[in-house]
């Protein structure tokens, strides 16, 4: 008998095997991350490699920029009011996705489409409904008469001009964010009520109590972790999110009317070449995800105590 | 075939200990069983033996060589684990041939050794069969071909019949004990269910709290148990304790009888109420109260007593185990 | 009357949803096959044909334009990402789900955080380090940084695919012979390989649907993927080449959420038994 092979001891091969994905993340995620923070104090560009350190400048350049303080409300608002539509509209499409019926993969498919498909290509498909001539929506809109005569519910004019118009622009991008997210939304919720169990809901059944009072007394309540998770998930994907407003439009109509965080940080740093004041634009997110990682990190805790 | 030797092994999880300080030797050929209440450390020990746990401390042989440091797949063992752990993705015939093909034996050498272990167990028929389309006596039996096709020197067996019905595990208990003289390979064999050890133990190691309190024959832990956990944990129904003169008098069921039918020169009488009698169709136990100690009683085939009244009782005092009052340890004389 | 109501209703709900999610593509559909006459004429149904179909903008799109490339492009780093993501996360999420004992699961869920870091504040610093490599306009700068948001995902998800094998059937194989490594290959691969399949197109869409590090790192058209080319050159200043642009988008993003979508429940259970292990 030989004692013990190297491989053969946990010890060994435990860490041996998680090196390469520490070494990996160390190089590719930690040192950037990092730099993100001393780019955010420094001076750097893209042009001038050798820079120095000089402090909370930059933090008060943008803090003082009133397009990065539009950028920052629009963020906030667009991750808000999607949130709370995707939240809505997802129970309703979980609701109806848990029934049997016929062809259901076909409608399944259909209605997971645009989480599915890449967002730049959906974004893309958007680009012409939202078009600023011949917009689909607008055509609807003239046939049933309620745009382009005199007396239409929404005006004289031919077009709407979706991404023309500030208020119309930012609808828009919070619709597509809403076209994305709801049925990633919808999945979770999907499998947060398969998971509760039906004798909870007979026995209430069986109690005599009618949908509602079921709804709000019981599977809300059982619901209400499902709930958080769906929550952090759409926030995360919503507000670091730069691919819909930078493909329908690049932070337009002028001025600034759609730009967010995201893009903001893109436009100064890669367009720009501001690198120092980008990495401070997009430490802004720090402490929103920081917050969402705080409770991730309890409820998965929480989850592998119990 | 090889003897097995625990020697002082103690293995902690954090702080709880699973084992503490096991001594235990297993003799060449033996079926021994390791015999306890779940939490008892029975198990941790066999997979000490086997190497998949690392011990705190001490040191096991096998053959008299120690293998603290020698991987499970050296150690010349086999295991068959409680949920038979087939490999889910092959044949009854891969399934079998695993051990061997991991040793690189020839393709013909493995047929013969696989139809071999088959014949033995006769599940010939199902070796093209996957583990699903089994019942759970045939898994059983293809586990015990399987560990045994490559002629271990040690077979360890964890719970091998729990997952059986009582009727299934009735007769392959019956099978099991057959094989192993069979074929005479050192067998240790772990199990919560007393009747289990009584039936197939060649000797029985008793285990509580990860510590070893008896090792012998099953008539040895049976008829003179060393500590009163022991004597209340071997026998069904469980035996009674009493307080006498600073002991603990311990005795079965079964030899708590009606003073009229108990035999001998010296007894202790017990005035015995009894409040309620349970039928179990080949003999009733009567429960019931002496000195306001709860006390069974086996009573005998159509012995007439009445619930809710006092009878006279007795036991030979032959049949008395005392007890120490602080240590439990068993008084001899 | 009752029951009516509520079948219409859920017909209504359903028919609803399936319009709104999927308009855009049957869009796409209608406008890939129209003449640009019909389609640029704001008095036409956008909805249907006005003037029979044409394969005008399929041809211009495969061979006139960059759109091969792009989807080649994009196969090449998925199919190295994914490659790379196997090689990390396979193992890491062994050792996480077999070997490591308390310290493993912090590390665990160390790794899952680092997703939740997006890739909007990683690639200011990333795209100097790219610069600084000299892998500008180079697919290695994608296959490179793509791993940052498909391993520790992957990661994740294999460690719940391999925690919900039984532990027994592995010591089964250490006893019957095999090394720990041999027993991974030998056993707990085969039985976990329902996973690994999933995790491989997991891994493939996220891949596909970057955008932002395609965009910082990646000028030269010719080695675009799909998603930054055509949304850059197929859009020329004011000029957008709305049929082969639409037809694009469809083509590319059907294969992937057919696979997607047939994987879909896989992924999710994995994620819950991943939180809730």
């Amino acid at each position: 008998m030989k004692t013990k092979r190297l491989l053969d001891r946990d010890e060994v091969l435990g860490p041996l095997c998680l090196l390469p994905v520490v070494i990996y993340m160390a190089l590719f995620i930690g040192f950037p991350f990092v730099m993100s923070f001393v780019y955010s104090i420094s001076n750097v560009t893209i042009g001038n490699p050798h820079y120095r350190i000089v402090g909370l400048q930059n933090f008060i350049a943008i803090v003082e920029d009133p397009v990065f303080r539009k950028s920052l409300v629009n963020t906030c608002i667009f991750t808000f009011v999607s949130i709370s539509i995707v939240i809505v509209l997802g129970h309703i499409l979980a609701e109806l996705l848990r029934r049997e019926f016929r062809g259901k993969w076909v409608v399944r498919f259909l209605v997971m489409l645009p989480w599915t498909a890449p967002i730049a290509l959906g974004a893309i498909g958007f680009l012409w409904f939202l078009d600023s001539v011949f917009s689909p929506i607008d055509w609807l809109l003239r046939t049933w008469g309620l745009l382009g005569s005199p007396d239409s519910l929404f005006g004289a004019q031919s077009n709407l001009y979706w991404l023309g118009r500030p208020e119309l622009a930012m609808t828009s991008v919070i619709l597509v964010h809403v076209w994305r997210i709801l049925p990633l939304a919808a999945v979770i919720l999907l499998a947060g009520m398969n998971a509760i169990p039906r004798e909870i809901i007979e026995a209430a059944q069986v109690d005599g109590a009618g949908y509602f009072r079921r709804l709000f007394h019981i599977i809300l309540p059982l619901l209400f972790p499902v709930i958080g998770v769906t929550i952090l998930f759409a926030t995360f994907f919503t507000f670091t999110d730069m691919t819909v407003v930078w493909i329908l439009t690049k932070g337009g109509p002028p001025p600034n009317s759609t730009q967010v965080l995201a893009s903001l940080a893109f436009l100064k740093g890669i367009a720009g070449g501001d690198l120092a004041q980008a990495a401070a634009v997009a430490l802004f997110f720090f402490p929103v995800l920081a917050g969402i990682a705080a409770i991730v990190l309890r409820l998965v805790k929480k989850a592998v105590v119990t | 075939m090889a003897t097995v030797e625990f020697r002082g092994v103690t293995k902690n999880f954090g702080q709880v200990k699973a084992t503490d300080g096991v001594d235990l030797a297993i003799k060449d050929g033996e079926l021994l069983v390791l015999l306890g209440p779940s939490g008892s450390g029975k198990s941790t020990l066999m997979r000490l033996c086997a190497g998949l746990e690392q011990p705190t401390s001490g040191t096991i042989a096998i053959d008299g060589v120690v293998v603290n440091d020698v991987s499970p797949r050296e150690r010349g063992i086999a295991m068959v684990f409680q949920s038979y752990a087939l490999y889910p993705h092959k044949t009854v015939f891969d399934n079998i041939a695993f051990p061997l093909t991991v040793e690189h034996m020839a393709k013909e050498d493995i047929r013969k050794k696989v139809e071999w272990a088959a014949g033995l167990f006769g599940i010939g028929r199902l070796l093209d069969r996957m583990p699903s389309q089994l019942s759970g006596g045939e898994r059983q039996r293809v586990a015990i071909a399987r560990a045994l096709v490559r002629r271990p020197r040690v077979l360890l067996m964890d719970e091998p019949l729990s997952n059986l019905d009582a009727k299934e595990r009735h007769y392959a208990r019956g099978e099991l004990k057959k094989f192993q003289r069979g074929i005479g390979v050192t067998t240790i064999y772990v199990t919560h269910d007393q009747v289990e050890a009584m039936g197939l133990g060649d000797r029985i190691a008793v285990l509580c709290e990860g510590r070893l309190r008896q090792v012998g024959t099953p008539e040895e832990i049976y008829d003179r148990p060393a500590d009163i956990f022991v004597a209340g944990f071997i026998g069904i129904p469980p035996m009674n304790f009493i307080e006498r003169e600073g002991r603990i008098a311990g005795f079965r069921p079964e030899v708590f009888r009606p003073l009229e039918l108990v035999q001998g020169d010296e007894l202790m009488r017990l005035r015995y109420r009894i409040e309620r009698v349970e039928n179990l169709g080949g003999y009733r136990v009567a429960y019931g109260v002496v000195d306001g100690t709860p006390i069974l009683a086996k009573l005998p085939h159509r012995y007439p007593v009445t619930e809710g009244e006092e009878h006279d009782f007795a036991v030979s005092i032959r049949d008395i185990h005392f007890f120490h009052k602080d240590t439990g340890l068993r008084i001899e004389g | 009357m009752k029951r009516f109501l509520a079948r219409s209703g859920f017909y209504g709900g359903l028919t609803f949803f399936v319009l709104f999610a999927a308009a855009p593509f049957y869009i796409m559909l209608i406008t890939m096959f129209k003449r640009n006459h019909d389609l640029l004429n704001p008095a036409n149904n956008p909805f249907f044909f006005t003037e029979p179909p044409t394969l005008d903008h399929v041809k211009l799109l495969f061979l006139q334009s960059l759109y091969p490339e792009f989807l080649l492009n994009t196969l090449l780093v998925g199919i190295a990402v994914v490659a790379i993501t196997l090689v990390l996360a396979v193992p890491a999420a062994f050792s996480l789900a077999r070997i490591a004992g308390g310290w493993g699961q912090n590390l665990a869920i160390g790794i899952f955080l680092t997703y939740l870091i997006p890739p909007t504040l990683l690639f200011i610093p990333l795209s100097r380090i790219i610069s600084l490599f000299g892998l500008e306009d180079s697919l290695w700068s994608l296959i490179l940084v793509y791993p940052t948001f498909t391993v520790p995902f992957c990661t994740w998800l294999l460690m719940s695919f391999f925690k919900s094998i039984p532990k027994d059937i592995e010591e089964q194989a250490l006893i019957d012979g095999c090394s720990r490594v041999g027993a991974f290959f030998r056993v707990l691969f085969p039985l976990a390989l329902p996973g690994i399949v999933t995790v491989i197109v997991f891994a493939f869409t996220l891949v596909a649907n970057e955008y932002i590090y395609a965009l910082a790192f990646i000028q030269d058209s010719a080695k675009k993927t799909i998603g930054i080319g055509m949304t850059t050159e197929l859009v020329r200043g004011d000029v957008f080449y709305w049929g082969p642009l639409m037809g694009g988008a469809l083509i590319a993003s059907i294969p992937e959420a057919l696979l997607y979508t047939f994987f879909l429940d896989r992924i999710v259970a994995g994620l819950a038994a991943g939180t809730t292990r």
